[in-house]
């Protein structure tokens, strides 16, 4: 019983460590690029486990942007946890303490999604179910961390293979994945201008403090919305 | 990098991990002792993303040249349709084939 649990939570978790592989070797050989060491590489992936927020820390550590801010970033990129810890509570209260601590670890969006998909057809979430769709995921990532950061150490010069326009791209592709975010477009258009001017008179990495200063100021500034909005989830997100 | 930066950079991932953790349990954490954020403090934290990674586009866009340009205004158009394995896809051919022709 617990056992086809387990089976089963890894055959649902198959196709999302699919999708997931490619941006986790991207994170491994794009961290080698922005300065990481293999060891470096993987010890994200697994203490932090949080794609999209790996990504944009390798990229403010190449920048050499202060740690506060890194982190912080890192903290604010992830925020959207919250919202699904505090959904996921009503499904996991039979949890023991240990259980529900590495049920919060490996809690990323499309665990989440089909653990609250589960619990709607009225299957039990079990912890074993819970463990089985994470491994699948969570060992996989690390092994393809470590398989880009492999293939990035070889890289001698990445701008040759086109590696250098793959970040910007990824986080644009983040950026529009907001969009449905309330006051997304204000907010972008005046991070944008104000890390443009910040790049031309201060010049990196204050350009990104900046320019994120400017957009987060201006949200906190703009008329508070009426309704409460769904969480926005990235699709690929690990 | 230096040993002493190499440091800086296992506590930066870290306090990281500890920083995603505290995402991952905070709402458990709310929900059971029922508190709320202050919606201005919502409102500017929901923002944090978009803002930040703006920073990150804007600039790559405005100094990169005029390749990497192209090759983000390409990746744009389609990205407004398909999904992000998709848009590095086509917008890395995008630059490699820019790169290629301009040799």
């Amino acid at each position: 019983m617990t056992q086809d649990d387990f089976w089963q939570g890894v055959r649902g978790g198959f196709p999302v460590m699919v999708s997931a592989s490619p941006f986790g070797a991207l994170f491994g050989a794009l961290a080698i690029d922005n300065g990481f060491s293999l060891f470096d590489a993987v010890f994200m992936s697994a203490t932090l486990y949080a794609g999209a927020s790996q990504m944009v820390g390798i990229e403010l550590f190449g920048h050499k942007v202060q740690p506060w801010l890194i982190v912080l970033s890192i903290f604010a990129v992830n925020f959207r946890h919250i919202l699904y810890s505090a959904s996921i509570a009503r499904h996991i209260r039979h949890f023991s303490a240990v259980q529900k601590f590495f049920t919060f670890f490996l809690l990323v969006d499309p665990q989440y999604a089909e653990t609250e998909k589960r619990a709607e057809r009225g299957e039990p979430v079990t912890f074993t179910w819970y463990l089985g769709f994470a491994m699948i995921i969570y060992i996989p990532w690390q092994i393809t961390t470590l398989l880009g950061a492999i293939f990035g150490q070889m890289i001698g010069e990445p701008r040759a293979i086109g590696l250098d326009v793959l970040l910007p791209i990824y986080f644009m592709g983040l950026v529009l994945g907001f969009r449905k975010r309330d006051n997304w477009l204000p907010v972008v258009a005046a991070s944008s201008l104000a890390s443009i001017a910040a790049m031309h008179f201060v010049g990196s990495p204050w350009h990104v403090s900046i320019g994120a200063i400017a957009g987060i100021l201006l949200a906190g500034c703009l008329p508070l919305p009426k309704r409460h909005e769904e969480p926005v989830t990235l699709e690929h997100e690990v | 990098m230096d040993s002493s930066e190499h440091m800086q950079l296992i506590y930066i991932i870290l306090a990281a991990a500890v920083a995603t953790f505290l995402t991952r349990i905070g709402g458990y954490v709310m929900i059971t002792q029922m508190k709320r954020i202050p919606p201005r403090m919502e409102a500017a934290l929901n923002s944090v993303p978009a803002a930040v990674l703006s920073t990150l586009v804007a600039p790559a866009f405005v100094y990169g040249g005029f390749d990497v340009a192209a090759a983000m205004l390409v990746a744009f158009v389609v990205g407004l349709r398909v999904s992000s394995l998709w848009m590095l896809a086509i917008g890395w051919l995008a630059v490699m084939t820019i790169r290629y022709w301009s040799l």
